[in-house]
């Protein structure tokens, strides 16, 4: 679909739309009618986005820095968790994390946040507060500004990105591989007669372990970045280092 | 083989790294969408829902201590009322045991001057009636003594005599008295 253009739609690109769907289908449905004493459906609901909003950005930020960042770390919170959980969903099997597109477009949002947010608080003083140790000679403290300066402008959004984008790739190429193994050992060894097909019940074994490792990476990696987020803002919102 | 796998984990760009134009496009667009979303319905819903609840919470707890102050005070005002009628009650038992000594010694008092009176007629009663029975007395004894006297007049006075007139007289008396008698029946 539009092939060519930078309109490109590939599979990937298409299982995001689909998860974007239905991430507001959720939402808006979970939303629609709130009711005082929530049902089953709208606890759970409540449970999901209250762990977001109380534990990873309240908890990290506190109450009056949390609200005002809530929407964005909670969008960068459903949109990873959504679009890892694609990685095992049956039918779709690769995740929408799993193209470096998406971690580093929130790698790149959550670096605009925490500077945006230290320059807002203490104007062009939060680079020097980021950068230079307070009470170090200026041998050291030059030393250590520069890598101060690797550490928080350089290696935190790389980080962020590659740490959510690996675990994605790695997990789908395990499960790949274990799929594409078992398939082999049963559809082509053992099919050919020789015995040694049967260590395709081994590697679909592993294949459903990693799936469900799978998921728990899926949501963890998604905690992992949003609390990641909020901790950096935090520390640039912080008056000291 | 495992080559085709990476490419393919890699949206079909060469390099895993390196972001191929559609996939930033395509990715910032999911993203924004549901920022936006998240902003514009399901945050303000999902805040308006906390709120009421908390404040339905407060709210309630509010209410209750309320009820509860009110509840309060109308025990206070109905102990209250209930001493200002005990107080009366006990005005009231005052009053009328106050009331009933008086009439009390009223009637005694009306009582002994009833008794008073009575004895009074009774004894004006009992002295006019001496007073005449004296005065009849007088005129039968001095008629008695005028028919003694003439009797002994009339006669010889020796003592067989005088005797024979009084005993005459004594007899005669009785004889008159029991014709007397006999006329009034």
């Amino acid at each position: 679909m539009f092939a060519g253009t930078p309109f490109e739609l590939n599979r990937v690109m298409l299982i995001r739309l689909l998860v974007v769907a239905v991430l507001i289908l959720i939402f808006w449905l979970n939303t629609r009618k709130m009711k005082l004493v929530p049902t089953r459906g709208q606890a759970a609901f409540e449970f999901i986005t209250g762990f977001v909003r109380d534990n990873i950005v309240i908890g990290t930020l506190g109450e009056k820095d949390g609200k005002r960042f809530m929407p964005i770390l909670m969008t960068i919170f459903f949109v990873t968790i959504g679009m890892n959980l694609t990685g095992v969903i049956p039918g779709l099997q690769i995740a929408g994390t799993s193209v470096i597109g998406l971690p580093l477009i929130m790698s790149a949002i959550a670096y605009v946040l925490f500077i945006y947010a230290g320059v807002r608080k203490f104007g062009l003083r939060y680079f020097k507060n980021a950068l230079i140790l307070p009470g170090l000679n200026p041998i050291m403290a030059g030393f250590l500004a520069v890598l101060e300066f690797l550490s928080t402008f350089i290696l935190r959004p790389v980080t962020l990105t590659l740490r959510l984008l690996m675990n994605m790739v790695a997990g789908h190429m395990l499960l790949v591989l274990c799929f594409v193994a078992t398939d082999f050992f049963f559809f082509t060894v053992l099919a050919d007669g020789n015995p040694l097909g049967l260590l395709g019940v081994g590697t679909f074994a592993f294949g459903l372990a990693f799936t469900v490792l799978e998921l728990f990476v899926a949501a963890l990696q998604a905690y992992v970045i949003t609390i990641l987020a909020a901790i950096y803002i935090q520390m640039a919102l912080a008056e000291e280092h | 083989m495992l080559n085709a796998f990476v490419s393919e984990a890699a949206g079909e760009t060469p390099s895993l790294l390196l972001p191929a134009l559609p996939d930033l496009i395509w990715g910032s667009l999911a993203f924004l969408v549901v920022f936006v979303f998240l902003i514009w319905k399901a945050l303000p819903r999902l805040n308006a829902a906390l709120d009421a609840r908390a404040d339905a919470i407060e709210g309630g707890l509010k209410r209750a201590e309320e009820a509860q102050a009110g509840a309060q005070e109308a025990l206070e005002q109905y102990n209250t009322q209930l001493a200002e009628a005990r107080a009366a009650a006990a005005g009231i038992r005052d009053q009328a045991r106050e009331d009933a000594k008086t009439i009390r010694a009223e009637l005694v008092e009306a009582a002994h001057a009833e008794a008073a009176r009575v004895l009074t007629n009774a004894q004006t009663q009992i002295e006019a009636e001496r007073m005449s029975a004296l005065a009849s007395l007088r005129a039968e004894v001095g008629a008695l003594a005028i028919d003694l006297a003439s009797g002994v007049i009339g006669e010889n006075l020796n003592d067989k005599r005088s005797n024979d007139i009084v005993d005459r007289f004594i007899a005669d008396l009785e004889a008159s008295e029991s014709a007397a008698a006999k006329a009034k029946a």
